[in-house]
């Protein structure tokens, strides 16, 4: 049995540290919030110009000017500041932020990200995402290894539009964790009851273990 | 009160002569957060037409900017993310309106930099992408860099939580977003506060955005406030 979801995200909380500035993407990323331990300090940024990002708000704290970058309404904690979006994303594309962990429909086997656009759908748009990946320090991939047709997603290279040229530092799916190091992928690690040989069917990017 | 020139009554007449046909107008707002919804109505109702906008997003369909999607004034809109709309989906398929994508960081920094006498700017944003198609690359440090040329508007419409008699403003929470360097980066800056407060009443340490870039000012009555995406945690 693969990793499931919340084991994923189980996965991904690991590579946070304490004290770090983190900015999750909108979807299964913002899970990873539930599992930092609670003896890690993490402050999360929300690019729409906040740093310490609380949970949902009970029914009566419901705020219309406190919403997250997936436009959800959120609560503010002791130590949140709120900032413009210039000042925002000044913060992200300096590399103040250290980890961002976003979704992605392609990732190539030398870093090449692809998680914005599917060319003859309608575009929605980047919003912050190319900054994201361009600014922040470390990068991490999480999402499904293969895509809903089975197809896989880490490729040799990326079919779709990019977000971001040779900007991921790590991937995780279900069926293990991969680094990017020098264009290169490697397994560093295998999800339980994972065989190499399913990790290379389910794979078309070239990668060492 | 005759002494604060700055001062309008309400978004009508704060407009009153600055609008006209194929200008450019910035925005503030990120998604219907801090959003100037008292001057988007009144921008509608007078009929000015060939807008082009520059918004992080366009509102949804009834609310914000779409409204001006309903009544098809604008031209073109420079957003990072329109997701949330299905009339500019229809409208943009047809053909009917044009776009312009921005990363968001680039749109806020073109719009910093339009407010700061900066014309272009260098960043790794977009590099490797479409974004970048056209557009002129350096190399700094060994690294490539894009440049993105500032963005001005005719006018900047924003909003602000608090302001004073002499547009010096205050914002609040997540709704700062925007409205700050978009207010830097118009010709002319009309702002919307939900507090019209007296000179003096806000701290000068804690003035967000100095009134030197405020034009008018008005007291927005019955701000609406809508909630694209209410969530709540069960107590």
């Amino acid at each position: 049995m693969a990793w499931t979801r919340d084991q994923m995200c189980e996965r991904a909380a690991l590579e946070l540290e304490d004290g770090f500035y983190v900015n999750l993407g909108i979807g299964m990323p913002t899970l990873v919030a539930n599992y930092i331990p609670d003896s890690m300090s993490v402050t999360f940024q929300s690019e729409n110009g906040m740093l310490g990002m609380g949970e949902f708000p009970l029914d009566n704290e419901v705020d219309a000017d406190l919403i997250n970058a997936g436009k959800q309404t959120i609560t503010e904690l002791p130590e949140s500041v709120y900032f413009d979006s210039a000042t925002s994303f000044a913060m992200i594309r300096d590399g103040h932020i250290d980890l961002s962990i976003l979704g992605a429909l392609q990732v190539a086997e030398n870093g090449d990200l692809a998680n914005w656009m599917i060319p003859g759908k309608m575009v929605k748009g980047m919003g912050g995402a190319m900054d994201l990946v361009a600014g922040v320090r470390r990068v991490i991939v999480l999402m499904d290894h293969n895509a809903k047709d089975g197809s896989p997603k880490l490729l040799k290279k990326c079919n779709l539009p990019l977000t971001g040229a040779g900007v991921v530092d790590t991937v995780i799916t279900d069926l293990g964790l991969f680094e990017i190091k020098n264009d290169q992928l490697y397994l560093s690690e295998l999800a339980p009851d994972t065989s190499l040989e399913e990790v290379r069917e389910r794979t078309e990017a070239e990668f060492v273990q | 009160m005759s002494n604060y020139k700055k001062v309008f009554p309400d978004a009508k007449t704060a407009l009153d002569g600055l609008l006209f046909n194929d200008m450019t107008i910035l925005a503030g707002g990120f998604g219907l957060c801090g959003i100037p919804e008292h001057m988007i109505v009144a921008i509608r109702d007078s009929g000015v037409q060939n807008l082009t906008v520059a918004s992080n997003n366009c509102g949804i369909d009834d609310f914000g900017l779409g409204l001006l999607l309903q009544t098809k004034q604008i031209k073109k809109m420079i957003s990072s993310y329109v997701g949330e709309n299905k009339l500019f989906e229809e409208q943009f398929l047809n053909g009917e309106l044009e776009l312009e994508f921005n990363p968001q960081g680039t749109l806020a920094e073109r719009c910093r930099a339009g407010g700061a006498g900066i014309p272009a700017f260098f960043t790794k944003t977009g590099v490797g992408t479409v974004i970048a198609e056209g557009k002129e690359t350096r190399d700094f440090d060994g690294e490539t860099y894009l440049m993105e040329h500032s963005l001005k508007g005719d006018l900047a419409v924003v909003t602000a939580w608090k302001g004073d008699k002499l547009g010096n403003l205050m914002f609040r929470k997540t709704a700062r977003n925007f409205n700050a360097p978009m207010a830097t980066a118009g010709k002319t800056c009309v702002v919307e506060v939900e507090n019209l407060v007296e000179v003096g009443d806000i701290e000068p340490d804690q003035i967000h955005l100095p009134g030197i870039y405020v034009d008018r000012i008005f007291e927005g009555q019955n701000f609406e406030k809508r909630i694209e995406r209410r969530t709540i945690r069960d107590s």
